[in-house]
């Protein structure tokens, strides 16, 4: 009777997010100047890599699943990359 | 349909068929990245140009909102891996339950949503349709509303899309239940997850802006 039981690893991978966006709105009214869309952007990073690494199971797949799931960020990188270089170095 | 006939003569197995399959949601993932990062490269490079209009534009977003949106879709995700995890034809009747769930939790955020785009509507923040903002910077908070508006509006679309499929597979998995329904489950919760992940970038780039200066 407890197969329909969630593993513990995705309440607690729910759990986390709650508290992660919990914790990057309280930070976001705390004056930090520049660093508060480091933060906003850092936690953002952390709470989509354990979406990514949890609810979509990347941390069982290996090989070539990791290669075609990081292709999307691969050519995301070149695209906000080559895009911002210009804007982000004029003076 | 017997299980020796559930795959079709291009693949050696289930699990060939299965994996395929997986690496075929990440190939249209990838392309859903590409359409979402242009939109974000587009936000960057003005809110470069204007950092303080973007900042005061995030400031008349609805952070209650949007927080109370972004934990309605981390918990609906939580509900599909949940229904990944457990599916057997054992459990079709608590897979089917988990699936509703969310699907339910996704039609909340679309209701919030449409509170959101009214509350907006009535502040004069619809760029094209009644924009009207008095003082300096209002045409860099004008740039930001459209990206507001274009980015969250594609995202809904994509929720919509999301929903209709939850609520299918629901359907499909109150009976008999077989691997080919887990593996088109799978896939449907890799795009499920992914629309999640959006969100929560999008939250990060349109609500948290702004709030710690005045």
């Amino acid at each position: 009777m407890t197969q329909w039981r969630p593993p513990l690893s995705l309440i607690g991978a729910w759990l986390v997010l709650l508290a992660l966006l919990a914790l990057t709105v309280t930070l976001a009214y705390v004056p930090l100047g520049a660093g508060n869309a480091i933060v906003a952007m850092s936690i953002g990073t952390i709470k989509a890599g354990i979406v990514a690494a949890i609810f979509m199971e990347l941390r069982h797949r290996s090989g070539l699943t990791l290669v075609f799931a990081g292709a999307g960020l691969f050519w995301l990188g070149i695209l906000l990359w080559l895009g911002l270089m210009d804007f982000l170095t004029r003076t | 349909m017997p299980e020796s006939s559930a795959f079709a003569p291009q693949y050696a197995s289930i699990p060939h068929r299965d994996h395929t399959a997986e690496l075929g949601m990440w190939v249209f993932i990838a392309t859903e990245v590409l359409l979402f990062g242009g939109l974000i490269l587009a936000y960057l490079v003005y809110r470069h140009a204007f950092p303080q209009g973007f900042a005061e534009a995030s400031r008349h977003t609805e952070i209650v909102i949007g927080t109370a949106n972004t934990a309605v879709l981390l918990t609906s995700s939580f509900l599909v891996a949940w229904a990944v995890e457990i599916f057997s034809p054992d459990t079709a009747r608590i897979t089917t339950w988990l699936l509703m769930g969310a699907a339910c939790l996704g039609l909340a955020f679309i209701a919030l949503k449409g509170v959101e785009y009214s509350r907006e509507y009535g502040e004069h923040l619809v760029p094209g349709i009644d924009f009207q903002f008095a003082g300096p910077r209002g045409n860099s908070i004008q740039l930001f509303f459209i990206f507001y508006f274009v980015a969250t509006a594609v995202h809904a679309l994509h929720m919509l899309i999301g929903i209709g499929l939850l609520i299918a597979l629901a359907m499909i998995c109150r009976k008999a239940p077989t691997t080919r329904h887990h593996t088109a489950l799978h896939s449907a919760a890799l795009y499920w997850h992914f629309v999640d992940v959006v969100w929560i970038f999008l939250f990060a780039l349109i609500y948290l802006p702004g709030r710690s200066s005045s």
